[in-house]
């Protein structure tokens, strides 16, 4: 038979007449929360951050043709020389063709899958920007620049101009911003481009691209598919390339096994292709989480040392309140109750701070060079981090009380009373 | 006459720092508006007996009825309870809870019985206080009123859920004479007037031979 009116009362004037204890007691709560909110959902900006500048523009799995040497030398197939032992020397890559073979027809298959989004084709090549005499080395990517944004959100990288001007112009180009300043070229020019068989090709420029990435930046370009395959000289169905998109990213791995067996092409799935964003992301999860649980850990001491001395300033009231009628588990109750509405409020306000903090911190300016779609801090705010800050917060105090609080339940009032 | 407080064959052992036996076969009884005192020299056991038949020292041997009813061995919950319902407490130093209006700390065992409404239990509180002429510091914080008011409040916290004895350790023993007094008479009138039973441990004799009873201890044992 609980009480709480008068529990709750008794503790509520304790809480109040020691009222600078109890809000210093409540601020070490509400910096432990505040900074894990501030921190979380700044660190969480800043991973989905980084992990957008590279993965945004990978494709879950990407499938293309490897050139490697077989895996087989024909003279292990040769049944005489079986139980012999066999030295290849200077083993050479296969001569394999670059163009995915029926690359048409896989990308309609894959596009019946019900995990795959979408499968892009794409023609990749070497080639020359010619300025002059200066040729300068780069890449040139046939795309289809409207599904490209569609789904490897391109429009984030193109600096001026348009993907639909690339999807409308013919022989246009989206030129990588490093060789747009070495050339010293801009939007509405030509540039010269030579593929390596030969052949100069002119291109008016519709836009500029650039990924944060200056290397990739000064040789990558793009142009539509048809461009590419009109340059190069081939048919409509030539494709060095597909990059396919999930919607579930979990599925990459098992589906790209199944593509490699199915039609003897290389397919990397992101994750094994990006595996250092991943461990990167996991120690900046750890470092937040430690630096947090070490703020309400001190936050929780707090708690647990103003509550002993509370406890001991109120021996005497303990014993009166047990020699009236209050049983051990009341009084444990009124400290309990003490410990929980410090860490309520605590937490209450930690929230709201960590809150503002965010907010404030996503107005600062951020510009940088290397990621040219973020102008702000990246924060990233979630109900689930205010759902844990909270949950967090009652746990320490709870811990926190408990010790205490059991402490009083078992003060012997009898020897309070007679002074011993 | 009915018995209000009965205990049999009460046995108590100190264990620290060496065995020391401080009750020996304690048995008496407190009849149902009697007003019995406790007397002994320091050391005797009496407030350890009182605290025994408190059922706050529950370290003991033997048996303790209260209204005729077995306590001995209940759980502290029961234990707490019966206190709270039953059993009246005066303390030598007057114990109250300084952060609270006297008004409050008279109602807290009431609030914590939870029998009442919070009217019905102002309302008895005021009573308890105009009886024992102190209702003018009901609302007055407990910290700021004087020793022989402390003390009648905490007669009036003791009266609070009409209980069947009140326990008093030394109630006087840090009054002034006028103060005593003024005690005693409270206590005599609510023997007399309420058919109340008391229990009072105390050093001093004129106090003790003004009571009906005087239960007279030495070394652990009644003289009778």
């Amino acid at each position: 038979m609980v009480n709480w009116n008068i529990i709750l009362s008794i503790a509520k004037t304790h809480l109040l007449t020691k009222i600078k204890q109890t809000a210093i007691a409540a601020l070490g709560v509400t910096f432990g929360i505040g900074s894990y909110i501030t921190l979380v959902c700044f660190m969480t900006g800043l991973n989905t951050m980084l992990d957008d500048l590279v993965l945004n523009q990978t494709p879950h799995i990407h499938i293309y043709n490897e050139i490697e040497p077989s895996e087989e030398q024909p003279i292990s197939l040769y049944d005489n020389l079986k139980e012999s032992f066999n030295v290849v020397h200077s083993i050479k890559p296969k001569l394999s063709q670059k163009k995915i073979h029926d690359g048409l027809p896989i990308i309609t298959f894959l596009e019946k899958d019900e995990a795959v989004r979408g499968a892009l084709p794409q023609v990749k090549t070497q080639i020359f920007y010619m300025a002059g005499s200066i040729e300068l080395a780069g890449n040139l990517t046939g795309i289809n620049p409207l599904s490209e944004v569609e789904l490897f959100n391109l429009g984030d990288y193109i600096l001026e101009g348009s993907a639909e001007a690339l999807q409308n112009t013919d022989n246009s180009i989206l030129l990588g911003i490093g060789i747009a300043k070495k050339m010293a070229l801009k939007v509405g020019d030509r540039v010269q481009v030579s593929p390596i068989n030969g052949g100069i090709f002119p291109l008016k420029i519709v836009g500029f691209y650039q990924s944060g990435i200056a290397d990739l930046d000064a040789v990558q370009s793009f142009s539509n598919i048809k461009t590419v395959q009109r340059i190069l000289g081939e048919a409509n169905n030539y494709i060095t390339d597909i990059n396919v998109k999930l919607y579930d990213i979990e599925k990459a791995l098992p589906l790209a096994q199944k593509i490699e067996q199915q039609f003897d092409l290389k397919a990397i799935d992101i994750k094994t292709a990006n595996a250092q964003f991943e461990t990167g992301t996991d120690i900046r999860n750890l470092i937040t989480y430690a630096v947090s649980i070490t703020l309400l850990i001190v936050a929780g001491f707090g708690i647990y040392n103003i509550l002993n001395m509370l406890i001991y300033e109120k021996m005497n009231d303990i014993a009166i309140l047990k020699a009236i009628g209050f049983s051990g588990k009341d009084v444990q109750l009124i400290f309990m109750s003490q410990a929980m509405i410090i860490g309520f409020v605590g937490g209450v306000l930690g929230l709201l701070i960590g809150y503002g903090l965010s907010s404030l911190i996503a107005t600062v300016p951020f510009e940088t060079e290397a990621i040219p779609t973020v102008d702000t801090y990246p924060i990233n705010i979630q109900p689930s981090f205010f759902i844990i800050g909270f949950s967090f917060a009652m746990l320490s105090t709870f811990l926190a009380g408990y010790l205490p609080s059991k402490k009083a339940k078992k003060i012997d009032p009898v020897k309070i009373i007679r002074g011993l | 006459m009915t018995t209000v407080l009965e205990a049999k064959h009460i046995n108590k052992y100190f264990k620290n720092p060496v065995l020391f036996h401080v009750l020996k076969d304690i048995n008496f009884q407190v009849k149902k508006g009697e007003f019995a005192s406790i007397m002994g020299k320091s050391g005797c056991g009496k407030s350890t007996l009182l605290y025994i038949l408190s059922t706050m020292d529950t370290d003991y041997e033997g048996e303790l009825y209260l209204d005729n009813k077995l306590i001995s061995g209940s759980d502290s919950e029961h234990l707490s309870y019966m206190r709270n319902k039953h059993i009246g407490f005066v303390f030598q130093f007057h114990y109250l809870l300084s952060e609270f209006t006297i008004l409050e700390n008279v109602m807290l065992p009431a609030k914590k019985l939870g029998e009442k409404s919070y009217q019905e239990i102002e309302h008895d509180a005021m009573e308890k206080l105009k009886m024992l002429n102190i209702e003018h510091l009901a609302k007055k914080q407990a910290s700021r009123v004087s020793g022989g008011e402390k003390q009648r409040v905490a007669i009036a916290r003791a009266l609070i859920n009409n209980p069947s004895i009140i326990m008093g350790d030394e109630p006087t023993g840090n009054l002034d004479s006028h103060n005593a007094d003024n005690v005693f008479n409270i206590f005599k009138r609510l023997s007399e007037e309420e058919d109340l039973s008391l229990l009072i441990v105390t050093h001093d004799e004129d106090f003790a031979n003004k009571t009906d009873r005087i239960i007279q201890m030495e070394d652990g044992k009644i003289l009778l």
